[in-house]
């Protein structure tokens, strides 16, 4: 076992070569029950693609002295927090950066334990790709089905199921085929359209970096292999502009005269792609008009696309603050205070039907009342349960709700970032859901054709 | 024709001015921690990424130890200004003679002190917010910490009982006297920071640069000879070729020996680096859980 020796550490990772300017990134968190060995694994992809340093193996030493009684934890280094590595288990989400040659990687740790499912979708919210790991010996349970429903549910794009633990199966292809059939049982339920299946073994890093000698009849790539190449086109939305207006930029006595009347929006666009001159609408005002300027920093620019941020000046004075949306006049968004969506409860205090909250959508915060709990997902069978009383802490569900002021709205799976909303509770500020919302059942009206200046 | 794909540094930029844009929409008071240090020189050009042509809507502040590097201070003073922005410091030096920070005896760093002069400085100017340029890379407890950090009322941060922080959706709600930390910076790694200076042309202190100075070995590093570190009578002095990676106190830098002179140098140099850029500092080595402690007793 190549860990348990720290002077051998060393010397593996004397002269690691380090990468040059990387061109993209890759975000992929990691999930699956306590003891998968999720955080070992980013010990050993961290490792083996000599991306930790000198102090941080020295860390891990110290530690193996002090507690791990001279075993390196590959584990610890990922479970930063003081509670963390007295109990062995990872309670939030650790972040970690690491690249190669050719990618450039954001690395969620997400825990677990079921009562750490709201730091999974944490963690897994922004992730282009989920691993989520199986121990070979005990097969799918419950929180593998869980996590990939969630995984399904945030419609994360790709998926790799890591099977772990390999040497502790005898290497057995047979093993891995049933695990394999497990879930390919349940996916057919879910929303993944790309699915890997990896046979590995974390502790001693067959298959990690390195092709394992113990798998010959594995012919795919190894998980960093595969993590290098996975093809994550385009993760953000190029159809329909939507520019949710985070501030209005007015400058204060400019020196410089020509920006006396300046008035820009800014914001990070959530969709599609804008052009100078092109028409836009102003929601909720609901008032045609025109982009007079994309200004920048770095200069005005011709056109802009999601995920930039940039500040919009319009040709016409119009009622725009924060928490309104440019939209182009093509691919319609929703307009609505009545919403339908999926949402992950996150808290102690369960949902019942009538209570308030506030709701954050883009960068508009309303009054939200719930107004009906449509179903309840089983997570072991995938099944869903009707009109259930109440949605409780890591409960997935659907339900129906009624908001202060309309909202301007993409369905989740046509655009993450204007189909999404999390609840906060009043009183106590604690964020409460994570809302993916269904898709409008109408567009907003074309009758804003009217409104034109 | 466009190809409409950002390259790494570009995702990490718009995902900042974001965070720095739901700042200035959601808060009343906030303020940007400003160093003079990269990270804070990096936040700093996004400030004006942000919120160019208007003014940056946030004052500057500074907690200044009084072992800072005079380079440093230097610098931070001057930027401020080019900017326009307004610079508050607040000192470790007043806030023990006010008695808001009292030394343990014989101690001698004023990185725990930093915490009550920074805590007395939010109540001082009600700041409901201050954007530090803490990067998640940095240290395993940071590595876990949100871009909106929720503090209490005491400034605490709770590790273990975090807001969930899902897509791009911050919460920013607080109810009086709570704070909250942003660190818009948090998915930039060391290299990125560099990468970002030398792309944007960024200006920072001369010490980061390779120099000529006066150093004596301690617990394992050169440190810089200073008023405040004095060589002890048995210590050999020794003139060195070096410069600093990451700037704290002046007793707790520990310098690196390099020939760097430019950003293309320091880059380099990172890209070979055996160590990571905490090894260099004193104060984060003394516990595995040092920072986590400083954290949650309202650290930045
Ligand atoms: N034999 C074997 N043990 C493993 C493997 N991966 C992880 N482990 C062990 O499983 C335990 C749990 O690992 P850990 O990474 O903390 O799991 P986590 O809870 O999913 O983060 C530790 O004792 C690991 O050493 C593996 O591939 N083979
Ligand atoms: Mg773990």
């Amino acid at each position: 076992m190549s860990v348990s020796q720290p002077t051998e550490l060393r010397q593996t990772n004397s002269e690691a070569p380090r990468p040059a300017l990387p061109v993209d990134i890759l975000r992929f968190n990691t999930c699956g029950s306590v003891d998968d060995g999720k955080s070992t694994l980013i010990g050993r992809l961290l490792y083996d693609s000599k991306s930790l340093m000198e102090d941080q193996i020295e860390a891990l030493e110290r530690s193996a002295d002090i507690t791990g009684g001279g075993q390196i934890n590959l584990a610890n280094l990922t479970d930063g927090l003081r509670a963390e590595r007295e109990q062995g288990i990872t309670i939030d989400v650790a972040y970690r950066y690491f690249a190669t040659p050719r990618r450039k990687f954001i690395i969620a740790d997400t825990p677990g334990h079921v009562q750490y499912t709201r730091n999974m979708v944490t963690g897994a919210s922004t992730a282009n790709l989920s691993i989520v790991l199986v121990d070979a010996r005990l097969g799918v349970i419950e929180q593998s089905r869980r996590h990939t429903a969630i995984a399904s549910l945030l419609r994360i794009p790709h998926l790799v199921v890591a099977v772990n633990k390999m040497d502790l199966v005898g290497w057995s292809e047979q093993r891995f085929l049933e695990i394999r059939a497990q879930f390919e049982e349940f996916l057919p339920r879910l929303d993944i359209k790309d699915v890997k299946f990896i046979p590995l073994s974390a502790l001693n890093g067959d298959n990690v970096v390195d092709p394992s000698p113990h798998t010959p009849w594995y012919s795919g790539p190894t998980l960093l292999g595969h993590l290098e190449t996975v093809h994550i086109a385009s993760d953000w939305n190029l159809q329909g502009f939507r520019l949710p207006v985070q501030w209005v930029n007015r400058p204060n006595n400019p020196k410089n005269p020509e920006l006396h009347d300046f008035r820009g929006f800014s914001g990070q666009i959530a969709g599609g792609i804008v052009r100078t001159g092109q028409k836009v609408i102003a929601l909720p005002a609901g008032i045609v008009t025109t982009v007079k300027q994309i200004w920048t920093y770095d200069g005005p620019v011709q056109e802009a696309f999601c995920p930039q941020s940039v500040t919009v000046v319009l040709e016409h004075d119009v009622d725009v603050s924060r928490g309104s949306m440019l939209i182009g006049p093509d691919h319609l968004p929703g307009a609505s205070n009545e919403l339908h969506a999926e949402v992950c409860w996150m808290h102690p205090r369960g949902l019942q039907a009538g209570r308030k909250y506030f709701l954050k959508h883009t960068t508009h915060t309303v009054q939200a009342v719930v107004t009906e709990l449509v179903h309840k997902l089983n997570v072991s069978t995938l099944e869903t349960e009707a009109a259930p009383a109440e949605l409780n802490v890591n409960d997935i569900g659907e339900i129906k709700l009624r908001t202060s002021k309309p909202i301007v709205f993409d369905g989740y799976g046509i655009n993450r970032l204007t189909g999404s909303f999390i609840l906060i509770e009043q009183g106590t500020n604690a964020t409460v859901a994570a809302g993916m919302l269904m898709p409008p059942r109408e567009v907003v009206k074309s009758e804003h054709g009217d409104y034109v200046i | 024709m466009q190809s409409y794909h950002l390259d790494h540094l570009q995702h990490l930029e718009t995902e900042a001015i974001h965070i720095m844009r739901e700042v200035a929409g959601e808060f009343e008071r906030p303020a940007l921690l400003f160093s003079g240090g990269k990270d804070s020189i990096c936040l700093l050009r996004l400030a004006e990424k942000a919120f160019r042509p208007a003014d940056i809507p946030m004052p500057f502040l500074n907690v200044d130890t009084g072992h800072h590097f005079p380079e440093l201070n230097e610098f931070r003073d001057r930027r401020a200004k080019e900017l326009g922005g307004k610079l508050i410091v607040r000192k470790v030096e007043d806030a023990i003679a006010q008695g808001i920070a009292v030394p343990a005896p014989g101690e001698v760093s004023r990185n725990r002190l930093q915490i009550p002069t920074l805590l007395a400085a939010i109540e001082e100017f009600r700041f409901d917010c201050c954007i530090g340029g803490a990067r998640r890379d940095e240290e395993k407890a940071r590595a876990k910490e949100r871009f909106f950090s929720f503090r209490d009322s005491f400034g605490q941060w709770d590790p273990k009982n975090q807001r969930p922080e899902i897509w791009n959706l911050y919460n920013g709600r607080l109810n009086p006297g709570e704070n909250m930390r942003v660190f818009p910076l948090s998915n930039w790694t060391e290299m990125d920071v560099w990468e970002y200076i030398q792309r944007e042309k960024l200006e920072v202190p001369s010490i980061y640069f390779s120099h000529t100075r006066k150093a004596v070995r301690r617990g394992g590093q050169w440190l810089p000879v200073s008023d405040i570190v004095p060589p002890k009578p048995n210590e050999d002095v020794r003139e060195l070729v070096v410069r600093v990676r990451t700037i704290g106190d002046i007793i707790s830098t520990g310098l690196v020996e390099s020939p760097a002179t430019t950003t293309a140098d320091i880059i380099a140099e990172i890209a070979a680096a055996r160590v990571t850029e905490r090894g260099s500092r004193a104060d984060d080595k003394s516990s595995e859980a040092a920072m986590e402690d400083r954290k949650k007793a309202g650290y930045f």
